[in-house]
């Protein structure tokens, strides 16, 4: 080995097992990143599928119908185990607000704190009236059963307040004031729950939530519908949700269209970054796409459409529009391309799924039925994967938005990671494990979507109290057959 | 005593509710791995299936909260243990999930080798989790924990006699927890061979921590004089009290009671939880930081306190709903609708099938 080599790979060597600040800032990022953007696809089903299954619940009650009712019982085994995956990956979110961000934690932990211990309970409460719903299909009276479920979408609403709360503190920090020693005092922990940002970042992602599951459930069924079965199961299947995300579309357009002009005001260096203007100014074109040349300040590529971002941004255009040399560059976000690139894919994606429900409420008005175009049907059965992409687009928009700053304008990402570890190794092998368990899950899901297929026709006749033998009896022969 | 004394007193509450439920978990996740082949293993890992079934991994709620609080109230505290105890923190993390993602998975998998993959994995898990999570209380003890970014040694911290028995014990009183509630809920269910199963398992695992906890302590007495005189001074009628609880316990699990013997249990654990307390008071960090001087503003320890009330007054009355109705048999597994076939055991099922 040469010596140059061998120089090379000291440093490299060195660096692994001293990593220490700033080498630490990318890892912790990318783990911290990895594990949330796991974890925010286990969110929306956990939070807006109770509701889905009650409604189809109440239906299966309220008109004794035995197909709603399977239905009800099947979304609540595969909100199950995603609340269950979701649970510990949950858990492990809580280690790392410390393991990666005791700068964070540390300094402004009794500020911005309390929300998360109002989700403790809210999870607490969750998990416990989930089992109680699950495991009580059987023996429990069909209305009791129905009303010891009716509070799990509640529960679960109030323990995303919470975690969008703490989440819009760090992007309109407040209930505090900095002391002359750098560190937080005159603390209002309820100024910091009900910060600027609340506002708009909680329906913001609520309704987000309630696309993502509708859409994705209703596709699994439109998937089924395409491939011809076509009976009142896979109809009732795609028509429940599908109508869910379809009432929650048009709200989305007009919140998340507030809550960008939100941003304008809040945040105009995270607006300047999601919108690519480079230089304030009124009369701001829209661009789509292009690429952000960060050393030179300047857009390439990309369609731009005259005014229109002054016009979005205050109805006309002359509105002026702070850009990103506003601020020094190490003030700007660290990759403006993603954060534009993931708002355009956001934007473009609920244009199109707006698009797709109008189709639907005009065809559904007309026949009362699904669409019959196969168009729809394949633009239906994308919509949940979809609605995933804009979520994390959207998480992406927010958080690599708002860097360098970890908590908007008073606390630097480079001083709240930890200085500890070697976080390329725990990364790596979180990374490992998550990709483990999300192969699991998904394997789970579907060995269960294939038993269903199996009994569906003795099961549908049996939605409430089976007596046990039976219900043994026909899981044994869905184990059997090959 | 001021609200942040009372905001630590909450602390050690909820480590003694996770002490009581997760920690039982990994104590029967622990029996699951050790129950042997498929066959053989049956009965055992079917009963602690369906004993943990009901509350999944809702038990690490406890722990969450701990968490929580400990950083909303002690946030200096929680960096430094964070920084200093990187290594063992972030694998007792990993060990949470890899347990609780495995454990749904091998409850719904369709093949066996599936859920044999999983119920390694599941065991595993069950097993890393509370060791590193007791050598972290052991580096706590041992004083090895300074107050600043990292400032003790990353590896040496939890490393040590003290921190890898006080590990080795959480393990031991698990698997013990476990197997306690384990003789009673087969008790319940007529199973007079799994009664004895799990009778004899509680016995050996109450004695392996009796032995380890004795080698606890004097590793403390060796490591960090001043702890192990606070714990033998201020924190010696607690540390009698778990003594005799565990004792008695053995004692009635040996003469088959069953009457009792998870109260016996839950006390001796409880007391080894508040012997810990009790010595490191007032110290976050000892012997360098106090709870008064970590603590976080003090409008925040007042809600911090509020919500806790809140907590038990919301979770702890549906938890009576949940065990009530699980107790009258109105809530029960969903065989139809979840995967093996009930009464079987999720590895049991296929028996034939490789």
């Amino acid at each position: 080995m040469s010596s140059e080599g061998s120089a090379v790979l000291m440093t490299w060597v060195t660096w692994w097992l001293l990593a220490s600040d700033p080498a630490q800032l990318v890892p912790a990022r990318s783990q911290m990143a990895f594990t949330l953007a796991f974890h925010i696809i286990l969110v929306p089903i956990g939070v807006a599928l109770p509701a889905i299954m009650l409604i189809a619940n109440y239906k299966g009650l309220r008109r004794n119908d035995a197909v709603a009712l399977t239905l009800a019982r099947r979304w609540s085994h595969a909100a199950a185990v995603t609340f269950a995956v979701g649970a510990v990956t949950g858990t492990v979110l809580s280690f790392e607000m410390g393991l990666l961000w005791p700068g964070l934690t540390g300094k402004y932990g009794d500020v911005f704190g309390l929300p998360f211990q109002i989700e403790a309970i809210a999870f607490m409460l969750e998990a416990i009236l989930i089992a109680i719903y699950i495991y009580g299909w059987k023996r429990l009276r069909p209305w009791t059963h129905f009303w010891l479920g009716f509070p799990i979408p509640f529960v679960a609403i109030a323990g995303a307040f919470a975690i969008i709360s703490a989440n819009s503190w760090m992007n309109q920090p407040a209930g505090f004031t900095l002391g002359s020693d750098g560190r937080p005092t005159d603390i209002d922990p309820w100024g910091a729950i009900f910060n600027a940002a609340l506002p708009y970042e909680l329906p913001h992602f609520l309704l987000a939530a309630y696309m993502a599951a509708g859409f994705t459930v209703a596709s699994i069924y439109v998937v089924g519908w395409l491939r011809g079965r076509r009976d009142r199961y896979h109809r009732l299947g795609i028509l429940i949700p599908f109508t869910v995300a379809a009432i929650a579309t048009p709200i989305q357009m007009i919140v998340g269209d507030t809550t960008a002009r939100q941003v304008y005001h809040d945040q105009p260096v995270k607006f300047a970054a999601m919108e690519v203007v480079t230089e304030s100014g009124s009369d701001q074109p829209e661009v789509f796409f292009g690429r952000y040349d960060s050393d030179d300040n300047t857009v390439s590529g990309g369609i731009s459409i005259p005014g229109l971002n002054s016009i979005l941004a205050g109805f006309s255009r002359d509105t002026e529009v702070q850009g990103l040399d506003s601020v020094d560059r190490g003030d700007r976000p660290s990759n403006v391309t993603l954060v534009h690139w993931a708002f355009d894919i956001m934007v473009g994606i609920g244009t199109l799924l707006l698009g797709l429900v109008a189709w639907f409420a005009i065809a559904y008005w007309r026949r009362r039925d699904i669409p019959k175009s196969r168009l729809f049907l394949w633009a239906a059965a994308s919509a949940g994967v979809l609605t995933y992409i804009a979520i994390e687009c959207g998480w992406i928009v927010t958080e690599v938005g708002r860097q360098p700053w970890i908590v908007y304008n008073t606390e630097r990402t480079t001083d709240a990671v930890t200085t500890s570890g070697n976080i390329w190794v725990s990364f790596t092998v979180i990374a490992v494990v998550y990709v483990a368990i999300g192969i699991g899950t998904i394997r789970v899901l579907r060995a269960m979507s294939r038993r269903w297929h199996r009994q569906e026709a003795d099961d549908a006749s049996v939605p409430y109290g089976p007596p046990a033998a039976l219900d043994s009896e026909l899981a044994a022969v869905g184990e059997d057959s090959p | 005593m001021s609200a942040a004394d009372g905001v630590a007193v909450a602390l050690i509450v909820g480590v003694t509710l996770y002490a009581w439920t997760g920690v039982a978990d990994f104590g029967a996740g622990f029996w699951d791995l050790v129950a042997g082949g498929r066959e053989r293993g049956e009965r055992p890992r079917a009963l602690i299936d369906s004993a943990i079934g009901t509350v999944w991994e809702a038990n690490h709620v406890w722990l969450v909260f701990c968490i929580i609080v400990c950083w909303t109230a002690f946030g200096a505290a929680f960096a430094s243990i964070m920084t200093t105890l990187f290594i063992p923190l972030t694998l007792a993390a990993l060990g949470i999930v890899l347990r609780g993602s495995s454990f749904v998975f091998r409850k719904n998998a369709a093949r066996a080798r599936q859920r044999h993959v999983a119920g390694w994995a599941f065991g595993l898990g069950s097993l890393v989790t509370p060791f590193f999570l007791g050598a972290t209380v052991g580096a706590l003890l041992a004083g090895r924990v300074p107050e600043g970014d990292a400032a003790g040694d990353r590896l040496t911290s939890w490393w040590n006699p003290t921190s890898v028995l006080v590990g080795l014990l959480a393990v031991a009183l698990g698997a013990f927890l476990a197997a306690v509630y384990l003789v009673v809920e087969a008790d319940h269910r007529g199973e007079r061979d799994l009664h004895d199963y799990f009778r004899i398992r509680a016995l050996a695992a109450g004695t392996v921590a009796v032995l380890v906890g004795i080698g606890a302590v004097v590793a403390l007495r060796v490591d960090e004089r001043r702890m192990y005189d606070r714990v033998t001074g201020r924190g010696l009628a607690l540390l009698i009290v778990a003594s005799v609880a565990l004792v008695v316990t053995l004692v009635l699990v040996a003469r088959r009671a069953t009457r009792g013997v998870r109260v016996g249990a839950a006390l001796a654990v409880g007391s080894l939880v508040w012997t810990w307390g009790v010595s490191q008071y007032p110290y976050l960090l000892p012997f360098d930081l106090t709870i008064d001087d970590g603590a976080g503003a003090a409008v925040t320890m007042r809600w911090i306190l509020v919500w806790f009330l809140i907590a038990l007054v919301t979770a702890v009355p549906a938890l009576i709903l949940l065990y009530v109705l699980e107790q009258r048999g109105e809530i029960a597994e969903d065989a139809g609708e979840t995967g093996p076939v009930e009464g079987l055991g999720a590895t049991a099922a296929e028996p034939g099938r490789q």
